[in-house]
């Protein structure tokens, strides 16, 4: 579905994807782990389209198109989404009529009808209640003095609405309490299928206890340096990130 | 023929055939105003920015004198505004007021030509208060339309009178066959305990040049509630020159917005005095440029009497190679102590080749007054733009979305439905945000 191959990228000159290879399936559940500054949030940002950062070397196939080439919104209508770190407020813009805007956009982009008030009111109930969101935080402007939690349970709503065929979790669960946490899971967990994929990308081994990936992959100083399955996140948390780099320091001598 | 040195020979017809009227000596001195300050250039700091007199030089048509309008049943309904069924209806038609075309409702108005009103039992009224706008502004286009009143619109609602329909003022201009230029005047007396709306809206037929020098003067008594629109969606060959002069004469309220949304060169006037103690007013302003258009909004809230209340909030969103002005001036005279005043002027510039200059103005002589002013100028905010493209929506529906939420601010002040579904409609085609 997704294939990374050497990707770098900078900002301002700076390196921070430093040759990046990454395959994801359909079906699988990837968790990307590494300290701050590794350049997490940086991968999650350069596939989902975000201009400010220079590729320079590498390349990113999604579904056989070229991901690079396309637009940030074609990334969303090929199937692409990212549940933002930091979601933006949009004061006079209300949450509803925004979905209502994107889900068709990406239904005509898919040869699709548009969704009728009906229907649309109807899909939104069912995607509501998976993740526990209320109907009067949608009338409000988007993302406007939400609180942390339900900023971020509105980008997993969002998620389920436009139900991606790729979704990337950038920090998501930063910010939630438990009961929120396993409200976000619980709602990525229902949108799993041997269809679809998700790269959860965190800090800790918290949220992967709800959300169980597949695979685990560490980044450190842009690079991902070790790869296995959900014990090493398990092996992270207990030994923290230092145990790292004391194994790539003694590979390095 | 030139339409400047035309003036003083029409100026002269007119006054040697209404010799008897009692607009005569009003006509006078407004001539003799226009003769001394001319028309404004932009040595004049109040036009710096706004260039009218290349404009005037031109070879207008100028006919105060009424003929049938070319005028047609069809064209009348097509710049109708939604309610128009059951509202009064004032018709101009090349700055002339007709009362053939108009539909009034006589239990809730009195409406009479300038003319006739100056020679009637509200002579006085007339004398009083036409032409006192000019009392603000230090140019002659003001001087200009009173120096040719006679053909204008007098309406007074009487005393205690809520009206249930709005009052509609078109204004046409028919340039099929030749430019024009037209000097619409209106004067409003909103008698004590009086509530009233009033929408202007302009419109044009024909491809040749207008150029509209218009004055709505509205005077509010005691107890008076004024809700005011001015609607502006013309073509780019169409100028406009216009000064609204809101008096409060006793404790009352108003509400005005001005909503620019098409033209040429526009420049709005609006004066709100507060001449009463315990006043509020509110004025709202929204304007969106794209082309060549350029739209000046200048306002003055005079406080002249202690405990006044003012709320001025004014936004902008200009494209391509359009051009703004926003000057806000508040004046807070010695006696208006305890004086609320709040000015906020927001804008977005879309295009490089775009520009905005924007002025708060503040003239403070009382010593315990509270007053606010603030004013922006930015683009679209980047992050919201990733992240509504990040959703699916293209660049150019992001932006539309984004700049429909800045308009909404103001829109929202539109309290008739109807009416703000009929704007919000002209944006949403104009921001290319119409539903497909």
């Amino acid at each position: 579905m997704l294939n990374i191959k050497n990707l770098h990228a900078s900002v301002e000159g700076k390196e921070i994807l430093n040759g990046i290879n990454l395959e994801i399936n359909a079906g699988e559940v990837h968790a990307l782990m590494g300290p701050n500054g590794s350049g997490k949030s940086t991968l999650a940002s350069v596939l989902a389209g975000r201009q400010e950062y220079e590729i320079t070397e590498g390349s990113v196939e999604f579904l056989g198109k070229d991901l690079l080439e396309l637009s940030p919104e074609d990334r969303a209508k090929e199937g692409l989404f990212m549940a933002f770190q930091y979601p933006v407020e949009i004061p006079g813009v209300s949450t509803t009529n925004f979905i209502k805007t994107a889900i068709n956009e990406i239904r005509k982009y898919r040869g699709q009808e548009a969704l009728d008030a009906v229907a649309f009111l109807k899909l939104m109930k069912q995607r509501m209640a998976l993740v526990n969101i209320d109907q009067s935080l949608l009338t409000r402007s988007l993302n406007e003095d939400f609180s942390g939690g339900e900023k971020k349970r509105n980008e997993i709503f969002q998620m389920a609405m436009l139900e991606p065929k790729f979704a990337i979790l950038d920090e998501t669960d930063s910010g939630l309490d438990i009961d929120a946490l396993r409200i976000v899971a619980n709602g990525v967990n229902t949108l799993r299928s041997k269809d679809k994929a998700v790269l959860v990308v965190t800090h800790y081994q918290r949220l992967l206890e709800y959300i169980v990936p597949d695979y685990v992959h560490v980044l450190y100083k842009g690079r991902i340096v070790k790869s296995g399955n959900k014990d090493l996140a398990l092996e992270l948390e207990e030994k923290g990130y230092e145990f790292i780099r004391q194994e790539l320091e003694a590979v390095e001598v | 023929m030139n339409l400047l040195t035309s003036l003083p020979d029409q100026f002269n017809n007119l006054q040697s055939q209404q010799q008897g009227s009692a607009l005569y000596s009003i006509r006078q001195k407004a001539f003799d105003t226009y003769n001394r300050l001319g028309i404004p250039t932009m040595r004049n700091e109040e036009w710096k920015y706004t260039r009218i007199s290349s404009l005037l030089k031109k070879d207008y048509s100028f006919n105060i004198h009424p003929a049938t309008p070319l005028i047609n049943n069809e064209d009348l309904d097509s710049v109708r505004l939604p309610g128009s069924k059951n509202a009064n209806e004032l018709f101009f038609v090349n700055g002339v007021f007709y009362s053939s075309l108009s539909k009034i409702n006589k239990d809730e108005l009195v409406v009479m030509s300038l003319d006739e009103a100056a020679n009637s039992e509200f002579k006085e009224i007339v004398q009083t208060h036409l032409g006192s706008s000019s009392k603000y502004m230090k140019d002659g286009m003001q001087a200009l339309n009173t120096a040719f009143a006679a053909n204008g619109l007098f309406v007074l609602v009487q005393k205690n009178k809520t009206l249930e329909q709005p009052v509609y003022i078109y204004h046409i201009t028919d340039t099929r066959v030749d430019s024009l230029f037209v000097q619409p005047g209106s004067l409003f007396y909103l008698d004590e305990n009086t509530t009233v709306e009033i929408v202007e809206t302009y419109a044009n037929f024909g491809s040749q040049e207008s150029f509209t020098n218009e004055i709505i003067e509205i005077i509010l008594q005691k107890d008076a509630r004024l809700q005011y629109y001015k609607i502006q969606n013309e073509a780019s060959h169409c100028h406009h020159v216009g000064t609204t002069h809101i008096h409060h004469a006793g404790k009352c309220f108003s509400n005005s917005i001005t909503i620019s949304l098409n033209g040429g060169t526009i420049r709005n006037n609006l004066n709100v005095i507060l001449d009463a103690e315990y006043n509020e007013a509110h004025l709202y302003g929204l304007y969106i440029a794209n082309g060549q258009t350029h739209i000046d909004n200048h306002t003055i809230v005079d406080n002249v009497k202690p405990n006044c209340y003012s709320n001025e909030f004014y936004k902008g969103i200009m494209n391509d190679k359009s051009t703004g002005v926003f000057n806000g001036k508040i004046f807070v005279r010695k006696d208006a102590q305890k004086t609320n005043a709040y000015q906020s002027n927001k804008n977005i510039l879309l295009s490089d080749l775009a520009s905005i200059n924007t002025k708060p103005q503040l003239e403070i002589f009382a010593d315990d007054v509270k007053c606010s002013h603030g004013c922006t100028i930015g683009r679209l905010d980047d992050e919201a733009m990733f992240y509504l493209r990040t959703r699916g929506i293209d660049e150019k529906k992001a932006q539309a979305l984004l700049l429909h939420a800045f308009a909404m601010d103001i829109l929202e002040q539109v309290k008739p439905t109807a009416l703000r579904a009929y704007i919000e409609e002209i944006i949403n085609q104009r921001l290319d945000f119409s539903e497909e």
